[in-house]
């Protein structure tokens, strides 16, 4: 089992999500997170003083799934959240080693 | 010779508004009527400005301060409205006979005369009660933004009561009451000076004494914006604001019991509403210029800074004279905003560029379209107020701050007052979630 953590542009999530559930992903979990990479933050005017946004909204959207499936949806992520400007976000897997179903106690890829 | 007697009556209604009514000429029981219903709903408006001032301040402050400022909206009116009873409404109106002070005592009604058939009295005793009260409460709605997110709640209080019983209506006294300015020929219609200036005055001592809020001005003279919580509050806050400004304005004509004051209510109206319009889209104009981008705040500030402008004299104006007066308002209030910065005196909602800089400069420009008020008798009403409020506020504030203290604890500034001071969030849930 391996997770997927994709930190993407909010108004990509739409064209992420229906590109994942229709190659069958069943589950995920999105997350309103802010933060910043090479990308930085950006200066605004508030009443005629300059103020620094550091943490820039973004979606964190998270996916536990079968080692054989990880390769597809990194790849289908990465094509739907990338408008190729500065900001479009990271994708980190990570190995996942344990899962329970909550409802049935079902373990490992059963409960996935 | 109607129109010079019409003239007359509206200067004498200008002059001494509480007694002023119709004394030459007798008034009928439908004058009356009207007289006093124009009263109460115009009051009405003018007493929803507090809910105004409460949702622009709730909008403008930190959302940890958001329900600490909503309290010291709704508390301040209550104290106005039990001040200005025991003693604010005698120091202003009862025997101040061209004098510096009414008379103390608390307030009753007194409607014998109208009841018994005599409506010379022109409105019923409880209606310029109820008009003036609210007025009262505007004035002191216009410190709690200017001193917000660091001054402790009862110390706050302990001020309105001082405020609205005794500052506002002695120099109130001066002018409405009949007193020394108004014999002097200085004109305040509804009360540029009278009430937003001295809100503004007050205010601005209040700032000084208090200091800035923690982390507002680094060194070297870097002003660090707090941006506000919630724009759309601020918003709806200032649209109510507009609104009740009709009955600000509309309502000081004092009297709707004649073809020739409604025509003049209607004036007031429109001339209220275009001054209005003019200080929001220059004060969006003049920030695009300045900034290179506009700024919602601002357009809020601007329109608030057309309406306190046209306060001193919505009568006279022509529609488009209406519109430089309020447009002149609204480049004050952008240029007043940095200025303020500029000497690290922090002004949270901009208080003090709209109620005090406005107000200064609509009482000034009075001149320009009526010509029963001089410049220089303006300037005195003007310096001569200012100076009264500045010491007598100063005064209070010292006081306060020197029995009970002015400042809360730089932690409990830092968790926010909503925590600290009132023990409760103005948005629970992103607290407790778990509900």
């Amino acid at each position: 089992m391996k997770k997927i953590e994709c930190i993407i542009k909010p108004f990509k999530l739409d064209d992420v999500k229906n590109a994942l559930t229709e190659m069958g992903v069943t589950g995920m979990t999105v997350s309103e997170v802010r933060g910043f990479g090479r990308q930085k933050g950006h200066t605004e005017l508030y009443r005629g003083a300059e103020y620094q946004i550091d943490f820039i909204p973004k979606v964190k959207l998270e996916l536990v799934v079968a080692a054989d499936q990880v390769a597809k949806i990194v790849e289908t992520v990465q094509k739907e959240a990338c408008t190729g400007r500065i900001g479009d976000g990271k994708i980190f897997v990570t190995s996942v080693e344990q899962s329970v179903r909550i409802r049935t106690g079902e373990t490992g890829a059963d409960s996935l | 010779m109607k129109k010079m007697i019409y003239l007359m009556t509206v200067a004498l209604v200008l002059l001494v508004p509480s007694l002023g009514l119709a004394e030459d000429a007798p008034v009928s029981e439908m004058s009356y009527i009207l007289n006093t219903f124009s009263f109460l709903i115009t009051g009405v408006l003018v007493m929803w400005m507090a809910a105004g001032f409460a949702m622009l301040e709730s909008g403008l402050v930190r959302s940890k301060n958001v329900a600490t400022i909503c309290l010291k909206n709704i508390a301040l009116f209550g104290v106005a409205g039990i001040l200005f009873y025991l003693v604010g409404y005698n120091l202003m109106y009862a025997g101040v006979d061209g004098g510096w002070i009414g008379s103390f005592g608390i307030w009753a009604a007194d409607d014998a005369a109208a009841l018994a058939g005599d409506y010379s009295g022109g409105y019923a005793a409880a209606s310029d009660w109820f008009f003036q009260m609210v007025f009262c409460g505007a004035a002191c709605s216009v410190v709690s933004g200017c001193v917000a997110e660091r001054i402790k709640l009862w110390s706050f209080m302990v001020f309105c009561v001082v405020l609205t019983g005794f500052i506002y209506p002695i120099q109130g006294s001066w002018v409405w009451g009949g007193g020394w300015l108004s014999e002097m020929g200085f004109t305040d219609y509804a009360g540029s000076t009278l009430v937003h200036s001295v809100g503004g005055w007050a205010a601005l001592t209040g700032a000084l004494i208090l200091g800035a809020r923690k982390g507002k001005y680094g060194k070297d003279g870097r002003v660090n914006a707090m941006p506000g919580n919630n724009i759309p509050l601020a918003t709806i806050g200032t649209f109510i604001l507009w609104m009740g400004w009709y009955g600000f304005n509309g309502g000081s004509v004092l009297s709707l019991g004649s073809a020739a004051s409604a025509v003049e209510m209607s004036n007031v109206f429109v001339n209220t509403n275009t001054a209005a319009c003019g200080g929001m889209i220059a004060a969006m104009l003049m920030v695009q210029v300045l900034y290179k981008k506009t700024d919602v705040t601002m357009a809020l500030n601007g329109a608030l800074a057309g309406l306190v402008s046209i306060t001193a004299g919505p009568a006279t104006p022509s529609l488009g004279a209406a519109l430089l007066i309020g447009a002149v308002g609204g480049v004050l209030v952008v240029l007043a905003v940095p200025f303020f910065d500029k000497l690290k005196i922090d002004d949270v909602v901009g208080a003090l560029s709209v109620h005090l800089v406005c107000g200064i400069w609509g009482t000034l420009a009075v001149p320009f379209t009526n010509s029963d008020a001089s410049f220089a008798t303006q300037a005195i009403g003007v310096v001569a107020i200012g100076a009264f409020v500045l010491v007598t506020s100063a005064v209070t504030w010292f006081i306060v701050k020197l029995i009970m203290g002015l400042r809360c604890s730089e932690e409990d500034e830092l968790l926010g007052l909503d925590v600290t001071e009132v023990g409760l969030s103005a948005y629970p849930d992103f607290q407790k979630t778990s509900q």
